[in-house]
């Protein structure tokens, strides 16, 4: 997994609230058993003219020129709410997105997004709109850092905010962790569990 | 120390408690489906990892298949018959009891799980599927994760988990007729908001909670997750172990009276502490739907749509205007106003066999108004069969809707089959979002007797109009 540890970037505001998985990837672009190939179809309803279609919206953020090469999205409430598809972080991870600012975010997206090397950082929705209008005149010399060690955002003007981060996950984050493998180091423990909850509800282990 | 349901599921299931405050939380059973399963089964066996017990790992195919009459592997969904074909090999391959696209047990993840007895009281599951929070309903501890996650749970049993806070939201009083647990559940976000629920566990209680059946118990537990909650549970009574009894997967005649003894137990201590709680007058509720693309933008069906609050943050104020613009909605217009073209009952939702009688009685000799097309798809085989037994399948189809093979069908969009775009749709499922059902379609989402209703009078309309 992609470790993070300080990123500067161009950061795209998307500022409206809820946006939801099937929106940063609708279904109809999942079309392969796989992880890959998913970073198309981005954002494709807002992103595309047309249902299934590739030609550029050009009002959308991602496809405005000042935006190219965004690597950073600030949201508002709630960001990456609804479907628990994993593929919404692929693509995001795919495209580009090393790190969302929002003032929450859903809860399976928010883990997919650390187990993914992405960032979800959170800022109260002032902060997210102040960063934002720095950004705005000239989003490509404007840029945001994270900085993760810190758990601290500067934005353009030289701002800075600090962030939460769950200890695990920031570990988890900085050093691209593989969370199955240091799970099986306890094997043993989690086996002793297991006879113990065979004892207690045997019914569990009937199938 | 006193506790809630939810600790005391929690402490039965915790291996341990990792240096950093999570918790390595033991696993009892994983569900999977065509549609995230198979990315999941696909990535563990490249990598080399082996399901540490794959007797206790299900699968079913319910988000790709198609739900017409006389479906195979085919599907309407551009390279569906990828989804399906590859995960009923990497299922084979891994050992995993699948319920095959035509199989007796086929159905929704959701719907089939209780319906086996798989999910039970005191039982964790997960599955990479957000509304896995439906299956709480029988007072296990069920939640949706991210197809790593599945990995992982498959892989070791476990998973790594924050522990949520506790939240206890209490529903008093007799529900009025006519008014179902989707309207408490749509009433709840809409007063909460869809942020309500962030970071809590929320035990649903309360006399209108012990009254719903199971089968209503699941449609208030499934919608959790548009609370924001990590997830709800209900505490097992006796409707639950009559529920189960029998069923195929659940406890044998060897541990039944043991497993039935420790589900009694389960339940929050009476002075046991919640970190919020909510409590809800269910004599006061109405039939509810959704007018906007969020489902906290939802009020009672005889209201209209609200007006843009000035005092509201920049942001919420945008959100709104372009819930307007896409639901194609003025501020002050009748809910009751709005002619739809399509009606859907169906989803994990609100598919089972009480939500289709409850449905099928408002249809009764009636029919649906011209133009609009209405499609029922029962949850699962088994709510198809006795459907069909009952002759609920003749109400549906004389009033004028489809009756599908079961599925999730038009409850999400996948390339396949959708309504058509800016078409207004009464749907019974839990999501507004736009897009869900098909690109530009415009969704209510509504309880099956609303839908029922509106699809009689080709507007959105309150089922009372329609008393059975
Ligand atoms: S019925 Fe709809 S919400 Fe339920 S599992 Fe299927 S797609 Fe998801």
């Amino acid at each position: 997994m992609k470790k993070f540890t300080v990123h500067r970037g161009v950061a795209a505001p998307l500022l409206r609230v809820n946006v939801d998985t099937d929106a940063i990837i609708p279904s109809r672009e999942m079309k392969l058993v796989s992880k890959q190939g998913l970073g198309e179809g981005l954002f494709a309803a807002w992103r595309y003219t047309s249902p299934g279609g590739r030609d550029p919206e050009p009002g959308f953020v991602l496809n405005r020129p000042e935006y190219a090469g965004a690597s950073i999205l600030l949201s508002g409430r709630n960001f990456g709410c609804g479907s628990s598809r994993e593929h919404a972080v692929w693509a995001l991870a795919e495209y580009g997105v090393r790190a969302i600012i929002a003032p929450s975010f859903g809860v399976i997206f928010q883990g997919n997004c650390e187990r993914n090397g992405i960032l979800p950082v959170v800022l109260d929705d002032a902060a997210v709109q102040a960063i934002a209008a720095e950004v705005e005149p000239d989003p490509q010399n404007c840029q945001v850092e994270i900085d993760l060690e810190r758990q601290q955002v500067v934005s353009p003007c030289g701002h800075s905010y600090s962030f939460d981060i769950p200890p695990s996950s920031r570990q988890m984050l900085l050093q691209g962790l593989d969370q199955i493998g240091s799970t099986l180091c306890r094997l043993d423990e989690i086996e002793t569990f297991e006879q113990g909850l065979r004892q207690r509800r045997p019914w569990l282990f009937e199938i | 120390m006193t506790k809630t349901l939810f600790e005391k599921l929690w402490s039965d299931h915790e291996v341990a408690r990792l240096e950093d405050g999570d918790s390595l939380v033991y696993i009892d059973r994983v569900f999977l489906h065509e549609r995230t399963g198979s990315v999941a089964l696909e990535s563990l066996s490249s990598e080399g990892r082996v399901i540490r017990a794959p007797s206790r790992v299900f699968c079913s195919m319910d988000h790709i298949v198609d739900t017409l009459p006389g479906r195979g592997d085919e599907t309407l969904v551009p390279n569906g018959r990828n989804f399906i074909q590859s995960t009923r090999q990497a299922s084979r391959q891994a050992g995993i009891r699948l319920f095959d696209v035509n199989d007796s047990e086929q159905g929704i993840v959701h719907v089939v799980s209780p319906e086996l007895g798989i999910v039970q009281p005191g039982s964790t599951l997960v599955c990479p599927d957000s509304h896995t929070c439906s299956q709480g309903a029988l007072g296990a501890l069920a939640w949706g994760i991210g197809s790593s996650q599945a990995e992982h749970a498959m892989a070791t049993n476990t998973l790594v988990v924050k522990k949520p806070r506790t939240m206890r939201v209490v529903f008093k009083g007799e529900l009025p007729r006519l008014v179902t647990a989707k309207d408490m559940i749509l009433h709840l976000i809409a007063r909460y908001t869809t942020a309500g629920g962030a970071g809590y566990a929320i035990e649903f209680a309360g006399d209108a909670v012990s009254a719903l059946d199971v089968e209503g118990r699941l449609t208030l537990c499934n919608m959790a997750v548009e609370f924001s909650a990590f997830t709800a549970l209900i505490a097992p009574d006796e409707k639950v172990i009559d529920y189960l009894k029998g069923r195929t997967y659940a406890p044998g005649a060897e541990n039944w009276e043991h497993a039935v003894e420790y589900w009694r137990s389960l339940r929050s201590d009476p002075d046991a502490v919640f970190d919020r709680e909510i409590e809800v007058d269910c004599s006061q509720l109405a039939p509810f739907v959704s007018w906007g693309t969020s489902p906290q933008q939802a009020c009672e069906v005889s209201a209209s749509v609200p007006e843009v609050d000035g005092s509201l943050e920049e942001v919420d104020q945008r959100t709104l205007r372009k819930a307007f613009d896409y639901m194609d909605l003025r501020p002050g217009q009748a809910l009751q106003e709005l002619a739809i073209d399509g009606a859907f009952i169906g989803s994990c939702t609100n598919s089972r066999i009480s939500d289709l009688r409850e449905a099928a009685a408002i249809l009764q000799g009636r029919k649906v108004a011209s133009g609009v097309r209405a499609i029922c798809v029962p949850g699962s085989q088994a709510v198809k069969r006795q459907a069909e037994a009952e002759g609920l399948d003749r109400v549906f189809l004389d009033a004028g809707f489809e009756w599908r093979e079961p599925g999730c069908s038009m409850c999400f969009y996948a390339g396949g089959e959708g309504f058509g775009a800016q078409q207004r749709v009464v749907t019974s499922t839990n999501r507004n979002f736009e897009g869900r059902q098909g690109p530009g379609v415009r969704s209510h989402l509504a309880s099956p007797v609303t839908v029922a209703a509106s699809a009689i009078a080709g507007r959105l309309a309150d089922p009372r109009e329609y008393l059975p």
